[in-house]
């Protein structure tokens, strides 16, 4: 992993498309700001990793028919 | 094109069908192509996305508005470009279903769905930044929710 020391307002540049900048910086907080293309899509990491586990689970379902489940629908 | 699946003997997948996720589904990004799978002639809500890429992965889908009133999807503009969506009501909005042995305590996530642009066959799969949202909402639950609701506006 490649490690930068950045200060307040000081920017990391990736490519020629992505620009991170610190924006502000609290204790053990900081706030970072992420300019990217519109393609690129951005997320915090726990929430990536929770839409991929959310994926593999749903993904696991066992020999389910359509029927059955419509069935459940009736209360 | 034939294909191969895990929950269906082989399927005729017609080119015009499939739909392109050129992003895939995260967890899944070599899936790059889709087809919906339902009977027709069947008022079923729920159906399947079945990759074309990988026969064995297949996920149970549904519209979320059969369980869930005024659901709102935020769709901004890196949305509507990357699946060039010229008008919203060419958008189809599903939710991933995920099923326990006990069938009835199936979840839709609500918090990551997926949008269809019918005109163009692009699909994605969005994250909303919305507290009301989650990723496991109880199905069986909301329509209980939803006909109380219902049946109380009849009332009056």
């Amino acid at each position: 992993m490649l490690v930068l020391t950045r200060k307040k307002n000081q920017s990391i540049v990736i490519s020629d498309d992505i620009e991170i900048t610190i924006i502000d910086i609290q204790n053990d907080q900081i706030r970072i700001g992420v300019t990217a293309p519109k393609n690129v899509p951005v997320y915090r990491k726990e929430v990536y990793l929770q839409i991929i586990e959310e994926n593999r689970k749903a993904a696991e379902n066992k020999k389910v028919s359509l029927d059955e489940l419509k069935k459940n629908l009736k209360l | 094109m034939i294909l191969k699946t895990k929950y269906f003997d082989n399927v005729e997948v017609k080119e015009e069908d499939i739909i392109t996720f050129e992003r895939g589904l995260p967890g899944f990004e070599d899936s790059k192509r889709f087809v919906v799978l339902y009977k027709v002639d069947d008022d079923n809500p729920f159906k399947w996305l079945q990759s074309v890429d990988n026969g064995s992965l297949a996920f149970v889908i549904v519209q979320p508005q059969v369980f869930k009133d005024h659901y709102e999807v935020k769709i901004d503009e890196h949305v509507t470009s990357e699946l060039e969506i010229g008008d919203l009501s060419d958008v189809i909005v599903y939710s991933i279903v995920t099923i326990p042995e006990d069938i009835s305590q199936m979840t839709a996530n609500l918090k990551a769905p997926i949008l269809v642009n019918a005109k163009k066959n692009k699909g994605c799969q969005l994250l909303l930044e919305d507290e009301r949202y989650e990723y496991r909402h109880n199905i069986v639950e909301e329509l209980r929710k939803l006909g109380g609701k219902q049946n109380a506006s009849a009332d009056t």
